[in-house]
């Protein structure tokens, strides 16, 4: 079986301006290679400035990547005209974070999701009400013919994500970059989006990359976990492994400072790494990391450490290993 | 004594769509060198309650009644510039969300803290600056930083200077809104290492407000759940944590994801009511799970559920 989607030494570098004539080279992206199968779930987890909204964009071809290659089902899109990648933008979605923001005020939900039938010249009249039909059912934004009148400011936080969801499944995509889709709701209904993207996933074979900071949700949402940091996967494995026998100290650190409801929790101090993440204009040399890392080593400062498989199916990027 | 005592809080709005209930009777106490976390979700009352303590209001309050005792002054009687005198920053400050990006970006981080001083206080410049570097000190931050403009400074760092001004007047009770809702887990960690520290060695007294029940979890010693504008159930983090009784509290905890735990979470089906029309009878009786026909008509009292813990919901009225 083929990869669905296929990065290969991916960098996407911007330029800054710095003053009036100056620029700056931004390194948002520094080398990221992943693949994704058909159907699977690939959580990429980092902090704010990591990279990772930058990398789903460069996979949906939103932003052409500085250099490597993005193939998807086989082909070679890095550089492909926009006029033949009409097949792709049908293929591949995108759900993003804010509900509010990401669909047109002045539109209905039936409008809303017949646009991408008719920008793709889909269906009849009819055949297209069925299927806006069939994908509000989906999303269980029911009754239908109620909910198809409505404006999203009608809609709760919840409602409106459901309808991004809809409009992103509307044209059976064979993949769909979703970042931090369940941010901006609330506890109380975060789990239940997820679950319904599992379910529609799962119901129409859909690959997701699940772009989201928070890594107790990928424990539970995702089948691979890829950490970034600065620009850089710096480990990867399934959900479990990750979680109980982090490799990189970043991992660790990450993990150790989510708290879980427990009273004790009070009582004992967390185990932090110093320090906030660096500039990607001016990052370190040798391993992102060192600067903050406690297990520093003088070859980390110099030399960077690649990815690496050190168990099956589990990768680093640490000279420790 | 109490450092705060808070009895039949109401705050209303009048709005377009009519009066938006956001705290409706709500009464507890913080005890001295108690941390209080309030958990609930988005437009459950938290921030207005705590704008009720600090009597920081906007124009358009149609109700604000009960008590809300400091010191043995009520601030809900107050005049506007005895608030301003005695209470607001000298006996309780507050930590605003957001505060850390509001910080004025022309003026010197050092002379932000210290202007309290100056303008409370009466003292000059010099030795307002000099008790400002003590704090930022004390939150963690060299004396250079004080000679700093915000924008040289990280999320992290800002955010302890915001703290360090809600500590120069020395107040006995700190209002923390969401105090890392912009930050990464990794400084949220640190900050939350800050503020157990500062509970610690100053005796802070300290009232918590978050959406998550599992960072309410890293500070409170004591847990009060809020929906609608309500307390629903308020105890020890023991008891609200490991054995929660309110069924809002238990379906909370249920949508928590753990990390380190195969325990998929679950969710509350439904969404929380609008403050302008909230349901009648238990506001929660719509999502509950264990809804009974009285739940639909009244409203549930505070039953005391085993010592210092409280659960607005019917079905621990029979026992009680």
């Amino acid at each position: 079986m083929t990869d669905l989607l296929r990065l290969q030494d991916i960098k996407v570098y911007f330029r800054s301006r710095a003053g009036l004539f100056k620029t700056v080279e931004v390194k948002a992206v520094d080398g990221v290679s992943l693949s994704l199968g058909r159907g699977e779930t690939l959580a990429l987890v980092g902090e704010s400035g990591c990279g990772k909204t930058t990398l789903a964009r460069t996979s949906l071809r939103l932003i052409r990547p500085t250099s490597g290659r993005i193939i998807f089902d086989g082909a070679d899109i890095t550089h492909l005209p926009e006029s033949e990648l009409k097949w792709f933008r049908r293929k591949a979605q995108a759900i993003f974070q804010d509900p509010y923001s990401s669909i047109d005020p002045f539109m209905t939900v039936k409008q809303i999701l017949e646009e991408p039938l008719i920008l793709h010249k889909i269906g009849s009249r009819e055949e297209r009400m069925e299927m806006i039909a069939r994908a509000l059912e989906d999303v269980k934004l029911t009754p239908v013919e109620e909910f198809m009148g409505k404006y999203p400011h009608m809609l709760s936080g919840g409602q409106r994500q459901r309808v991004v969801i809809a409009r992103a499944l509307i044209l059976r995509p064979e993949y769909i970059a979703a970042d931090e889709p369940v941010s901006m709701i609330d506890a109380s209904s975060r789990a239940e989006i997820l679950y319904l993207m599992k379910e529609l996933q799962e119901r129409y074979g859909v690959g997701f990359l699940y772009i989201t900071h928070d890594i107790a949700t990928a424990r539970h949402f995702s089948d691979r976990i890829a950490v970034m940091y600065l620009g850089k996967i710096v480990e990867m494995a399934e959900p479990r492994e990750l979680i109980e026998n982090p490799l990189h100290p970043y991992t660790q650190a990450l993990i150790e400072a989510v708290p879980e409801p427990d009273p004790n929790n009070r009582f004992r101090e967390r185990k932090v790494i110093p320090g906030e993440p660096p500039s990607p204009i001016n990052p370190p040399p040798g391993c992102k990391f060192h600067p903050r890392c406690p297990y520093v080593m003088d070859r980390c400062r110099t030399e960077e450490p690649q990815l690496q498989e050190i168990k099956k199916g589990h990768l680093v990027a640490c000279h420790l290993y | 004594m109490a450092v705060l005592d808070i009895v039949n809080l109401r705050l209303y709005y009048k709005t377009l769509r009519g009066t938006v209930r956001a705290v409706e009777r709500v009464s507890y106490r913080v005890e001295p060198g108690e941390a209080l976390g309030i958990v609930g979700e988005s437009g459950c009352g938290k921030t207005s309650m705590a704008n009720a303590i600090m009597r920081t209001l906007p124009s358009n309050v149609e109700v604000y009644d009960g008590h809300v005792i400091v010191d043995g002054h009520d601030v809900v009687r107050m005049s506007e510039e005895e608030v301003r005198r005695k209470i607001r920053w000298r006996k309780v400050s507050m930590v605003f969300q957001g505060a850390m990006n509001a910080l004025n970006p022309v003026i010197r981080v050092g002379l932000q803290v210290a202007e309290p001083l100056i303008i409370h206080e009466g003292m000059d410049k010099r030795e307002a600056l000099e008790i400002a570097r003590e704090k930022l000190k004390l939150v963690g931050l060299p004396p250079e930083v004080s000679d700093r403009y915000p924008h040289e400074l990280s999320g992290g760092m800002k955010q302890r200077v915001v703290i360090a001004m809600a500590l120069v007047m020395n107040p006995k009770l700190v209002i923390l809104d969401e105090p890392t809702s912009a930050l990464d887990v990794s400084i949220q960690a640190q900050i939350m290492n800050l503020l157990k520290k500062l509970k610690r060695e100053m005796g802070l007294s300290m009232i918590f407000i978050t959406h998550d029940i599992a960072l309410a979890s890293d500070l409170s010693d004591r847990i009060a759940v809020m929906y609608a504008g309500q307390v629903v159930e308020i105890g020890s983090a023991e008891q609200v944590l490991l054995e929660p009784k309110h069924p809002y509290t238990q379906k909370l905890l249920a949508a928590t994801p753990r990390l380190r735990a195969d325990i998929t979470p679950e969710f509350i089906p439904g969404a929380p009511p609008d403050l302008a029309s909230p349901p009648q009878g238990c506001r929660f009786h719509p999502r509950c799970p264990y809804v009974m026909d009285r739940c639909r008509r009244e409203e549930p009292p505070d039953f005391e559920v085993d010592g210092g813990r409280y659960v607005k919901c019917w079905l621990y009225g029979e026992e009680g």
